[in-house]
């Protein structure tokens, strides 16, 4: 069994079980907006390159937060519109949904992104992201073999993500 | 208490043509909501972008951690958020009656310019009626 170093990104199979796989995508960025790993599972549709996409998702992201941060109508103090603020800073968001899908948001006191973009009827799935965010520090962080903000091979982060991902109603 | 904070209009090409606060903390000035609004605008294009599936037609329902924003387009492209509580129910019916009001008191005012800020005291008196009614109702369940 190798345990570093798998290099493959491809999406996995369909989920066997009968009620289906609900995640189309998952991103997870760190705190510059480098995307560290980028995984599909159902995507029909691509409207722009890897690269541009990756960015893109960055940018909705990085906005909706000074969006949400402006908004926020219990907080009377709030600075201008776009003012840099750390992770944990200010009023962020945890989802959002359109008719197509939902995506969920989890940011880290270290400013990890992590995004899950699943089925528009699927809950809340904020403990479910901080699974996943477990599943990063127990395979991606502590792994002696990773150097922070390089993009993530690690064969059994891949296999456990996807694992629980199947699993998510 | 304040179910609903605040109510946006914004015309197709991400103008703000109408804003009304209910009682948020720190209310926006003119131009942050100006600037709000058309952020909202590229935000809710970006979303339809990113889309794994055909089809999309932006974001409805924006649930941050101190409040919720419902979103509702029509087909002609002006959007109507409102930004509410977490947790509020019923808002997509409140944003289509809001939208009912626009068609009947705004739309159908001969003195109004398209894509031109609203000001209708029709449409603000029906309006502010509505959302109290809205309000009862949220206290009432």
């Amino acid at each position: 069994m190798q345990f570093f170093g798998g290099s493959e990104i491809s999406p996995s199979p369909p989920a066997p079980t009968a009620s289906g796989n609900n995640a189309h995508m998952m991103y997870v960025f760190n705190r510059n907006g480098v995307c560290l790993l980028y995984r599909e599972w159902n995507r029909p549709l691509h409207t722009l390159n890897a690269q541009q996409d990756h960015k893109l998702m960055f940018g909705l992201l990085f906005s909706l937060k000074s969006l949400t941060a402006k908004m926020d109508p219990t907080n009377a103090g709030k600075g201008n519109l776009g003012v840099p603020q750390l992770p944990g800073q200010g009023c962020s968001f945890h989802s959002f949904r359109t008719n197509t899908y939902k995506l969920s948001f989890m940011e880290s006191p270290s400013g990890i992104k992590i995004i899950l973009v699943t089925h528009p009827r699927t809950g809340d799935l904020r403990e479910s992201l901080k699974y996943i965010y477990n599943l990063y520090v127990d395979y991606v962080a502590k792994n002696p073999l990773y150097t922070p903000g390089t993009s993530i091979r690690c064969e059994l982060f891949n296999t456990n993500l996807d694992q629980y991902v199947r699993s998510i109603a | 208490m304040a179910a609903i904070y605040s109510l946006y209009i914004i015309n197709k090409s991400g103008g703000l043509i109408f804003y009304k606060d209910y009682g948020s903390a720190g209310r926006m000035d003119t131009n942050d909501s100006l600037r709000v609004a058309s952020l909202w605008h590229s935000m809710h294009a970006i979303s339809q972008q990113l889309s794994p599936v055909a089809g999309c037609s932006g974001i409805e329902l924006l649930e941050a951690d101190t409040f919720d924003l419902h979103c509702f387009q029509s087909l002609t492209g002006t959007k109507f958020f409102v930004v509410c509580e977490p947790g509020t129910q019923h808002m997509e019916a409140l944003l289509k009656v809001i939208y009912e009001l626009y068609t009947d008191y705004v739309l159908k005012n001969p003195f109004y310019e398209m894509e031109m800020p609203i000001r209708c005291e029709l449409f603000d008196i029906n309006l502010s009626l509505t959302v109290q009614n809205e309000r009862v109702a949220l206290l009432g369940r």
